[in-house]
């Protein structure tokens, strides 16, 4: 991955406090980082370290407290366009069928907002053509809280998908999944990524689902989280389950199981 | 008991109660010899309810009218006010304690106000019914809308949607279940003021029979209107219950859907 001139998303000394006064909580202290047009990065690290955080600062949600958040050459002061989010509680709407959860971004962002009345069909086929592609083909119809717990953790990954957003914030978007299909997920993600080439976020805690899909992997330390370890992966891709077992592909994973196990020391 | 008797018997239910505290009461009069005037017996409420029923019903539906106009006022200025309250803090600070004051004074006092703004008739009745249920309503749709999980609206803040796109998309479906919980409550008390306003001064509606009756001594009349009212209270009800199923189903999670 040739490092692009200037980076798609760049944090300069980024801090976030949630509160003010005596009752503030430093979340994230003093994070750095610069990801590339194109790139996929993971971010790893303990529970409660700012990972959530630092995905609402990437994207504008929230304002940081200290530093800069410059995306696309310009400083971030509201939310930024063209992003595709899964938040980490799914946050799909219970009035809404599945279908209509995934398509709500079409109703929402420009182009597709224009178009969506007069192709309607051939939206409903993509939204229905992406969630056969995590296996719920036949609960479109279905209302979210008629999913079990994984179905909707992917139901939240196609809504985050479907208006093909350049910049993909995925927090713990495996979380409730079993590993299997959690692996077919992976390998899902990875196609559609070699396919479009957005850029894109992942929070995981596993380990090997960071270094099967990332370009680079942020290691983050306990709470207020700063940015310990910057590890490159340059496995080659497309990279399968026969490359979760080779030595390098292991070795990477215990050089970032180790440097985490210090932060619980 | 099968799923489908038991349904049957739960349906039954209240008619049942009914009929034994009709039964009571008629039985309580004849043992303790209530002269009518004081209380009526249901037999007798229900013999001048049909023989004087075509008064009744006209009597009944000027009440009707008057609260449905009134409800319907309430309904769409409670949820204005009720989303403008939701949405900014700031009307919030503003009108609520205020909305609070007013909903504190009693509402037979502004009834003789009323008239002397705009005359006897039904507009004093349909005013009341008005500004009785409206209150509900505004509190219920603010509540629903304020609190709205921040995720959501981050959701949306993400994919760059406006405040207006905010408030239709997230903001007022799920307000909905508020607003139809709050309608239950409302539709009750609409009927009180109309029928408080028809009482208290007035030459039409449910109330104004029931005054006259009364001032004639005419008990059984007076009973006859009670019942109607109750009647018509409890079918308004049972509209908005029925529209709150079919709307807000996602709500209750299917629950109630049979
Ligand atoms: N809205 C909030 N208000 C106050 N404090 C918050 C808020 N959100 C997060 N925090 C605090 O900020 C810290 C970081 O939270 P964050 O959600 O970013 O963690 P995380 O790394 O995503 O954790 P996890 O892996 O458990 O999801 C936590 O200590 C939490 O208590
Ligand atoms: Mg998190």
């Amino acid at each position: 991955m040739p490092p692009a001139p200037s980076p798609l998303v760049d944090l300069r000394n980024v801090s976030l406090a949630y509160g003010e006064g005596k009752d503030a909580t430093l979340a994230l202290g003093d994070a750095t980082m610069s990801i590339a047009q194109g790139e996929f990065v993971a971010v790893v690290g303990p529970s409660g370290c700012g990972k959530s955080t630092l995905m609402k600062l990437v994207t504008g949600l929230i304002a940081p407290t200290s530093g800069e958040v410059w995306v696309r050459d310009a400083r971030v002061t509201g939310p930024i366009k063209g992003v595709g989010m899964a938040f980490q509680n799914s946050t799909l709407m219970p009035w809404r069928t599945t279908r209509d959860n995934v398509m709500l971004p079409l109703e929402v962002v420009e182009p597709h907002k224009r178009r969506l009345r007069t192709d309607r069909a051939f939206y409903f086929d993509k939204a229905q053509k992406l969630l056969a592609s995590v296996g719920l083909g036949e609960f479109g119809d279905k209302y979210p809280w008629q999913l079990s717990g994984g179905m909707q953790q992917r139901a939240n990954v196609c809504r985050a998908l479907i208006h093909e957003p350049q910049i993909l914030m995925l927090d713990e978007p495996f979380g409730a999944l079993d590993a299997f299909t959690r692996e077919e997920l992976w390998g899902i993600m990875q196609q559609l990524w070699l396919e479009r080439r957005f850029t894109a976020v992942l929070v995981t805690h596993d380990l090997r689902e960071a270094v099967f899909l990332a370009d680079t992997v942020y290691v983050m330390s306990r709470r207020p989280g700063r940015i310990v370890k910057i590890r490159t992966v340059d496995l080659p891709r497309p990279r399968t389950l026969e490359t979760t077992f080779t030595p390098a592909f292991v070795d990477i994973v215990h050089e970032l199981r180790e440097r985490i196990q210090l932060e619980h020391a | 008991m099968t799923a489908r008797q038991e349904r049957l018997a739960r349906l039954l239910m209240p008619w049942l109660t009914l009929g034994v505290l009709l039964l009571a009461w008629e039985l309580a009069c004849i043992v303790f010899d209530v002269p009518e005037i004081i209380a009526p017996r249901p037999s007798r409420v229900f013999e001048v309810a049909v023989q004087r029923w075509d008064l009744l019903l006209r009597f009944c539906l000027e009440t009707l009218w008057t609260t449905l106009i009134g409800f319907a006022l309430a309904i769409g200025f409670g949820l204005l006010l009720g989303l403008a309250i939701g949405a900014s803090p700031f009307i919030y600070a503003g009108l609520y304690p205020l909305l609070i004051a007013f909903n504190a004074i009693p509402k037979v006092a502004i009834v003789p106000i009323l008239m002397i703004w705009v005359g006897i008739g039904a507009l004093p009745a349909v005013i009341t019914a008005f500004v009785i249920s409206f209150f509900p309503i505004v509190v219920n749709v603010a509540t629903g809308l304020a609190t709205i999980e921040p995720e959501m609206r981050d959701l949306l803040r993400s994919l760059g949607a406006s405040h207006w796109e905010i408030l239709t998309k997230v903001g007022i479906p799920r307000a909905m279940p508020y607003l139809f919980a709050s309608l239950k409550v409302a539709a009750t008390l609409a009927f009180v003021g109309s029928v408080l306003s028809e009482t208290v001064g007035g030459n039409r509606g449910i109330g104004f029979l029931m005054l006259s009756a009364s001032a004639r001594n005419d008990s059984a009349t007076t009973f006859a209107g009670l019942f109607a009212i109750a009647i018509m209270g409890v079918g308004v009800y049972a509209v908005c219950a029925l529209i709150e199923r079919r709307m807000t189903r996602w709500a209750f999670r299917g629950e109630l859907v049979r």
